[in-house]
Protein backbone atom coordinates (compact mmCIF):
# COMPACT_ATOMS: atom_id res chain seq x y z
CA UNK A 1 0.00 0.00 0.00
CA UNK A 2 1.01 3.54 -0.59
CA UNK A 3 1.72 6.21 1.95
CA UNK A 4 3.02 9.75 1.62
CA UNK A 5 0.95 12.49 0.07
CA UNK A 6 -0.53 11.58 -3.30
CA UNK A 7 -0.94 15.21 -4.33
CA UNK A 8 2.71 16.05 -3.70
CA UNK A 9 3.85 12.96 -5.60
CA UNK A 10 1.53 13.95 -8.46
CA UNK A 11 2.80 17.51 -8.51
CA UNK A 12 6.46 16.41 -8.50
CA UNK A 13 5.82 13.91 -11.32
CA UNK A 14 3.94 16.45 -13.40
CA UNK A 15 6.39 19.28 -12.79
CA UNK A 16 9.50 17.31 -13.68
CA UNK A 17 7.98 15.56 -16.70
CA UNK A 18 6.43 18.75 -18.06
CA UNK A 19 9.58 20.85 -17.72
CA UNK A 20 11.75 18.17 -19.33
CA UNK A 21 9.52 18.23 -22.38
CA UNK A 22 8.73 21.91 -22.68
CA UNK A 23 11.90 23.75 -21.61
CA UNK A 24 14.13 22.25 -24.34
CA UNK A 25 11.34 22.82 -26.85
CA UNK A 26 11.24 26.51 -25.92
CA UNK A 27 14.94 27.13 -25.45
CA UNK A 28 16.86 25.12 -28.00
CA UNK A 29 17.41 26.33 -31.48
CA UNK A 30 20.80 24.74 -32.03
CA UNK A 31 21.76 21.10 -32.15
CA UNK A 32 23.84 19.54 -29.39
CA UNK A 33 27.24 18.97 -30.94
CA UNK A 34 29.00 17.13 -28.14
CA UNK A 35 29.32 13.54 -29.24
CA UNK A 36 29.52 12.05 -25.75
CA UNK A 37 26.42 13.85 -24.49
CA UNK A 38 24.50 12.91 -27.63
CA UNK A 39 25.57 9.29 -27.25
CA UNK A 40 24.65 9.23 -23.57
CA UNK A 41 21.18 10.57 -24.36
CA UNK A 42 20.79 8.14 -27.24
CA UNK A 43 21.55 5.15 -25.03
CA UNK A 44 19.29 6.27 -22.18
CA UNK A 45 15.89 5.07 -23.44
CA UNK A 46 17.12 1.54 -24.07
CA UNK A 47 19.14 1.13 -20.90
CA UNK A 48 16.20 2.48 -18.86
CA UNK A 49 13.80 0.03 -20.47
CA UNK A 50 16.27 -2.84 -20.06
CA UNK A 51 16.76 -2.14 -16.36
CA UNK A 52 13.01 -1.68 -15.84
CA UNK A 53 12.19 -4.96 -17.58
CA UNK A 54 14.73 -7.34 -16.07
CA UNK A 55 14.32 -8.83 -13.53
CA UNK A 56 10.94 -7.19 -12.72
CA UNK A 57 9.15 -8.84 -15.65
CA UNK A 58 9.70 -12.28 -14.16
CA UNK A 59 7.61 -11.29 -11.13
CA UNK A 60 4.89 -9.46 -13.07
CA UNK A 61 2.44 -12.36 -13.30
CA UNK A 62 2.99 -14.00 -9.93
CA UNK A 63 4.37 -17.11 -11.61
CA UNK A 64 7.84 -17.55 -13.08
CA UNK A 65 6.53 -20.09 -15.58
CA UNK A 66 3.85 -17.87 -17.14
CA UNK A 67 6.19 -14.86 -17.08
CA UNK A 68 8.88 -16.79 -18.98
CA UNK A 69 6.33 -17.88 -21.57
CA UNK A 70 5.25 -14.28 -22.04
CA UNK A 71 8.81 -12.96 -22.29
CA UNK A 72 9.77 -15.62 -24.82
CA UNK A 73 6.73 -14.81 -26.97
CA UNK A 74 7.42 -11.08 -26.74
CA UNK A 75 11.06 -11.54 -27.73
CA UNK A 76 10.13 -13.68 -30.71
CA UNK A 77 7.45 -11.25 -31.89
CA UNK A 78 9.71 -8.22 -31.41
CA UNK A 79 12.60 -9.94 -33.16
CA UNK A 80 10.38 -10.55 -36.14
CA UNK A 81 9.61 -6.86 -36.26
CA UNK A 82 6.05 -6.80 -34.91
CA UNK A 83 4.68 -3.50 -33.61
CA UNK A 84 4.25 -2.43 -29.99
CA UNK A 85 0.62 -3.45 -29.74
CA UNK A 86 1.13 -6.86 -31.37
CA UNK A 87 4.09 -7.68 -29.12
CA UNK A 88 2.18 -6.67 -25.99
CA UNK A 89 -0.75 -8.87 -27.04
CA UNK A 90 1.58 -11.81 -27.78
CA UNK A 91 3.17 -11.51 -24.33
CA UNK A 92 -0.19 -11.45 -22.57
CA UNK A 93 -1.70 -14.29 -24.61
CA UNK A 94 1.33 -16.52 -24.10
CA UNK A 95 1.29 -15.90 -20.36
CA UNK A 96 -2.45 -16.57 -20.23
CA UNK A 97 -2.06 -19.81 -22.22
CA UNK A 98 0.80 -20.92 -19.97
CA UNK A 99 -1.41 -20.20 -16.97
CA UNK A 100 -4.12 -22.44 -18.39
CA UNK A 101 -1.63 -25.24 -19.11
CA UNK A 102 -0.30 -24.98 -15.59
CA UNK A 103 -3.75 -24.92 -14.03
CA UNK A 104 -5.23 -28.02 -15.63
CA UNK B 1 -8.33 22.24 -40.75
CA UNK B 2 -6.87 19.83 -43.27
CA UNK B 3 -3.67 19.72 -41.23
CA UNK B 4 -5.63 18.99 -38.08
CA UNK B 5 -7.52 16.10 -39.70
CA UNK B 6 -4.34 14.65 -41.16
CA UNK B 7 -2.81 14.75 -37.69
CA UNK B 8 -5.80 13.01 -36.15
CA UNK B 9 -5.61 10.30 -38.80
CA UNK B 10 -1.88 9.78 -38.25
CA UNK B 11 -2.42 9.58 -34.49
CA UNK B 12 -5.18 6.96 -34.53
CA UNK B 13 -2.91 3.91 -34.46
CA UNK B 14 -0.97 5.38 -31.54
CA UNK B 15 -4.26 6.00 -29.73
CA UNK B 16 -5.28 2.35 -29.97
CA UNK B 17 -1.88 1.18 -28.80
CA UNK B 18 -1.94 3.62 -25.89
CA UNK B 19 -5.37 2.42 -24.80
CA UNK B 20 -4.08 -1.12 -24.35
CA UNK B 21 -0.93 -0.11 -22.51
CA UNK B 22 -2.60 2.43 -20.23
CA UNK B 23 -5.23 -0.20 -19.46
CA UNK B 24 -2.45 -2.19 -17.80
CA UNK B 25 -1.33 0.98 -16.00
CA UNK B 26 -4.85 1.35 -14.61
CA UNK B 27 -4.82 -2.31 -13.58
CA UNK B 28 -1.44 -1.98 -11.90
CA UNK B 29 -2.51 1.19 -10.09
CA UNK B 30 -5.74 -0.31 -8.80
CA UNK B 31 -4.02 -3.48 -7.61
CA UNK B 32 -1.45 -1.29 -5.81
CA UNK B 33 -4.32 0.31 -3.89
CA UNK B 34 -4.90 3.52 -5.83
CA UNK B 35 -8.37 4.93 -6.45
CA UNK B 36 -9.58 5.10 -10.03
CA UNK B 37 -9.46 8.90 -10.07
CA UNK B 38 -5.90 8.90 -8.76
CA UNK B 39 -4.77 6.65 -11.61
CA UNK B 40 -6.69 8.81 -14.08
CA UNK B 41 -5.12 12.03 -12.78
CA UNK B 42 -1.62 10.56 -13.06
CA UNK B 43 -2.29 9.64 -16.69
CA UNK B 44 -3.94 12.96 -17.53
CA UNK B 45 -1.01 14.93 -16.17
CA UNK B 46 1.92 12.81 -17.35
CA UNK B 47 1.18 10.93 -20.57
CA UNK B 48 4.22 8.69 -20.34
CA UNK B 49 4.42 4.93 -19.88
CA UNK B 50 7.80 4.17 -18.33
CA UNK B 51 7.74 7.27 -16.15
CA UNK B 52 4.28 6.54 -14.76
CA UNK B 53 5.09 2.90 -13.99
CA UNK B 54 8.24 4.04 -12.22
CA UNK B 55 6.21 6.70 -10.40
CA UNK B 56 3.77 4.04 -9.28
CA UNK B 57 6.68 2.00 -7.95
CA UNK B 58 8.01 4.96 -5.98
CA UNK B 59 4.60 5.80 -4.51
CA UNK B 60 3.82 2.18 -3.62
CA UNK B 61 7.18 1.80 -1.89
CA UNK B 62 6.57 5.13 -0.10
CA UNK B 63 9.75 6.57 -1.62
CA UNK B 64 10.90 10.11 -0.99
CA UNK B 65 9.81 13.06 -3.14
CA UNK B 66 13.45 13.46 -4.19
CA UNK B 67 13.45 9.88 -5.41
CA UNK B 68 10.29 10.60 -7.37
CA UNK B 69 11.81 13.71 -8.95
CA UNK B 70 15.11 12.01 -9.84
CA UNK B 71 13.45 8.89 -11.25
CA UNK B 72 11.12 10.97 -13.43
CA UNK B 73 14.03 13.13 -14.53
CA UNK B 74 16.24 10.25 -15.60
CA UNK B 75 13.54 8.09 -17.16
CA UNK B 76 12.03 11.01 -19.07
CA UNK B 77 15.33 12.64 -20.00
CA UNK B 78 14.94 11.22 -23.48
CA UNK B 79 12.03 13.62 -24.01
CA UNK B 80 14.47 16.52 -23.68
CA UNK B 81 16.44 15.14 -26.60
CA UNK B 82 13.25 14.67 -28.59
CA UNK B 83 12.05 18.18 -27.80
CA UNK B 84 15.39 19.56 -28.98
CA UNK B 85 15.03 17.71 -32.27
CA UNK B 86 11.41 18.74 -32.59
CA UNK B 87 12.25 22.39 -31.93
CA UNK B 88 14.20 22.37 -35.17
CA UNK B 89 11.47 20.75 -37.18
CA UNK B 90 8.46 22.96 -36.33
CA UNK B 91 7.36 25.88 -38.49
CA UNK B 92 7.53 29.56 -37.51
CA UNK B 93 3.83 29.64 -36.55
CA UNK B 94 4.62 27.28 -33.70
CA UNK B 95 5.09 30.04 -31.13
CA UNK B 96 6.09 29.90 -27.47
CA UNK B 97 2.52 29.71 -26.15
CA UNK B 98 1.70 26.75 -28.37
CA UNK B 99 4.97 25.08 -27.46
CA UNK B 100 4.09 25.38 -23.78
CA UNK B 101 0.82 23.53 -24.34
CA UNK B 102 1.69 21.07 -27.10
CA UNK B 103 5.18 20.30 -25.77
CA UNK B 104 3.37 18.34 -23.09
CA UNK B 105 2.43 15.76 -25.73
CA UNK B 106 5.98 14.80 -26.71
CA UNK B 107 6.09 11.00 -26.33
CA UNK B 108 8.24 8.40 -28.08
CA UNK B 109 5.54 7.53 -30.60
CA UNK B 110 4.09 11.00 -31.24
CA UNK B 111 7.62 12.32 -31.66
CA UNK B 112 8.51 9.53 -34.08
CA UNK B 113 5.48 10.18 -36.28
CA UNK B 114 5.97 13.96 -36.24
CA UNK B 115 9.63 13.63 -37.23
CA UNK B 116 8.88 11.20 -40.02
CA UNK B 117 6.66 13.79 -41.70
CA UNK B 118 8.34 15.49 -44.62
CA UNK B 119 8.94 19.22 -44.32
CA UNK B 120 8.04 21.34 -41.29
CA UNK B 121 5.54 20.45 -38.61
CA UNK B 122 2.74 22.92 -37.90
CA UNK B 123 0.96 23.35 -34.58
CA UNK B 124 -2.41 22.24 -36.00
CA UNK B 125 -0.97 19.01 -37.32
CA UNK B 126 0.80 18.34 -34.02
CA UNK B 127 -2.40 19.07 -32.07
CA UNK B 128 -4.32 16.61 -34.26
CA UNK B 129 -1.58 14.04 -33.86
CA UNK B 130 -1.78 14.29 -30.06
CA UNK B 131 -5.59 14.15 -29.62
CA UNK B 132 -6.30 10.43 -30.05
CA UNK B 133 -3.20 9.21 -28.18
CA UNK B 134 -4.21 11.47 -25.25
CA UNK B 135 -7.79 10.19 -25.27
CA UNK B 136 -6.58 6.60 -25.65
CA UNK B 137 -4.12 6.98 -22.80
CA UNK B 138 -6.60 8.51 -20.34
CA UNK B 139 -9.62 6.36 -21.21
CA UNK B 140 -7.49 3.20 -21.13
CA UNK B 141 -6.25 4.10 -17.66
CA UNK B 142 -9.80 4.68 -16.47
CA UNK B 143 -11.01 1.38 -17.95
CA UNK B 144 -8.12 -0.54 -16.41
CA UNK B 145 -8.53 1.06 -12.99
CA UNK B 146 -12.29 0.43 -12.91
CA UNK B 147 -12.21 -3.08 -14.37
CA UNK B 148 -9.13 -4.07 -12.39
CA UNK B 149 -11.20 -5.58 -9.62
CA UNK B 150 -13.69 -7.27 -11.94
CA UNK B 151 -11.32 -9.21 -14.18
CA UNK B 152 -10.40 -12.80 -13.24
CA UNK B 153 -6.98 -13.14 -11.64
CA UNK B 154 -5.51 -15.16 -14.53
CA UNK B 155 -6.49 -12.46 -17.04
CA UNK B 156 -5.16 -9.54 -15.02
CA UNK B 157 -1.93 -11.44 -14.30
CA UNK B 158 -1.43 -12.03 -18.02
CA UNK B 159 -2.22 -8.38 -18.82
CA UNK B 160 0.46 -7.34 -16.36
CA UNK B 161 2.95 -8.44 -18.99
CA UNK B 162 1.61 -6.06 -21.67
CA UNK B 163 3.69 -3.10 -20.55
CA UNK B 164 6.86 -5.20 -20.52
CA UNK B 165 5.87 -6.55 -23.92
CA UNK B 166 5.85 -2.98 -25.15
CA UNK B 167 9.26 -2.28 -23.62
CA UNK B 168 10.62 -5.40 -25.32
CA UNK B 169 9.03 -4.30 -28.59
CA UNK B 170 10.92 -1.00 -28.39
CA UNK B 171 14.29 -2.39 -27.30
CA UNK B 172 14.72 -5.60 -29.30
CA UNK B 173 14.61 -4.06 -32.81
CA UNK B 174 17.23 -1.50 -31.71
CA UNK B 175 19.43 -4.24 -30.27
CA UNK B 176 19.14 -6.10 -33.54
CA UNK B 177 20.08 -3.00 -35.53
CA UNK B 178 22.93 -1.74 -33.39
CA UNK B 179 25.42 -3.97 -31.55
CA UNK B 180 26.49 -1.19 -29.21
CA UNK B 181 22.94 -0.64 -28.03
CA UNK B 182 22.70 -4.39 -27.52
CA UNK B 183 25.85 -4.39 -25.36
CA UNK B 184 24.65 -1.47 -23.25
CA UNK B 185 21.19 -2.95 -22.73
CA UNK B 186 22.78 -6.23 -21.62
CA UNK B 187 25.04 -4.28 -19.27
CA UNK B 188 22.04 -2.41 -17.82
CA UNK B 189 20.17 -5.70 -17.35
CA UNK B 190 23.16 -7.33 -15.63
CA UNK B 191 23.55 -4.35 -13.28
CA UNK B 192 19.84 -4.45 -12.54
CA UNK B 193 20.06 -8.15 -11.67
CA UNK B 194 23.09 -7.51 -9.45
CA UNK B 195 21.22 -4.83 -7.50
CA UNK B 196 18.18 -7.10 -7.17
CA UNK B 197 19.96 -10.25 -6.08
CA UNK B 198 23.14 -9.26 -4.26
CA UNK B 199 22.20 -8.82 -0.58
CA UNK B 200 24.63 -5.92 -0.18
CA UNK B 201 22.43 -3.79 -2.49
CA UNK B 202 19.11 -4.82 -0.99
CA UNK B 203 18.48 -1.45 0.57
CA UNK B 204 18.57 0.33 -2.81
CA UNK B 205 15.00 1.10 -3.84
CA UNK B 206 13.70 0.00 -7.21
CA UNK B 207 13.39 3.56 -8.48
CA UNK B 208 17.01 4.39 -7.78
CA UNK B 209 18.14 0.99 -9.04
CA UNK B 210 16.76 1.83 -12.49
CA UNK B 211 18.45 5.22 -12.45
CA UNK B 212 21.82 3.80 -11.39
CA UNK B 213 21.74 1.02 -14.00
CA UNK B 214 20.64 3.25 -16.87
CA UNK B 215 23.04 6.09 -16.13
CA UNK B 216 26.00 3.76 -15.58
CA UNK B 217 25.39 1.71 -18.72
CA UNK B 218 24.74 4.78 -20.87
CA UNK B 219 27.87 6.48 -19.54
CA UNK B 220 29.95 3.41 -20.39
CA UNK B 221 28.36 3.47 -23.84
CA UNK B 222 29.05 7.17 -24.33
CA UNK B 223 32.72 6.76 -23.36
CA UNK B 224 33.51 3.42 -25.04
CA UNK B 225 31.15 3.42 -28.02
CA UNK B 226 30.14 6.98 -28.87
CA UNK B 227 27.53 7.09 -31.61
CA UNK B 228 28.63 8.87 -34.75
CA UNK B 229 26.77 12.16 -35.13
CA UNK B 230 24.65 13.16 -38.05
CA UNK B 231 23.19 9.75 -38.63
CA UNK B 232 19.66 10.83 -37.72
CA UNK B 233 17.76 14.04 -38.22
CA UNK B 234 17.64 14.62 -41.95
CA UNK B 235 18.21 18.20 -42.97
CA UNK B 236 15.19 20.45 -43.12
CA UNK B 237 14.15 22.84 -45.80
CA UNK B 238 15.32 20.71 -48.66
CA UNK B 239 12.00 19.26 -49.63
Amino acid sequence: MKSGNFWIYLLVMFGVTYLIRVLPFLIFHKKIENKRIRSFLAYIPYTVLGAMTVPAVFYATGSLFTACAGVAAAFLAAYRGKGLFAVAVCASLAAFAAGLVMGY
Amino acid sequence: MKQLLQGIKDGSAIGIGYFSVSFTFGLAASSAGFRWWEALLVSMMNLTSAGQFAGLTVMTAAGTYIEMAVSQFVINLRYALMSISLSQKVDSGFRAGKKMVLGFAVTDEIFAVAMSRSGEVGSRYFLGLAILPYLGWTSGTLAGAVLGNVLPQKVSDALGLAIYGMFIAIVVPEMKKDRNIMKMVILAVLLSCCISYIPLFRHISQGFAIIICAVAASAVGAVCFPIETGKEEPKEGES
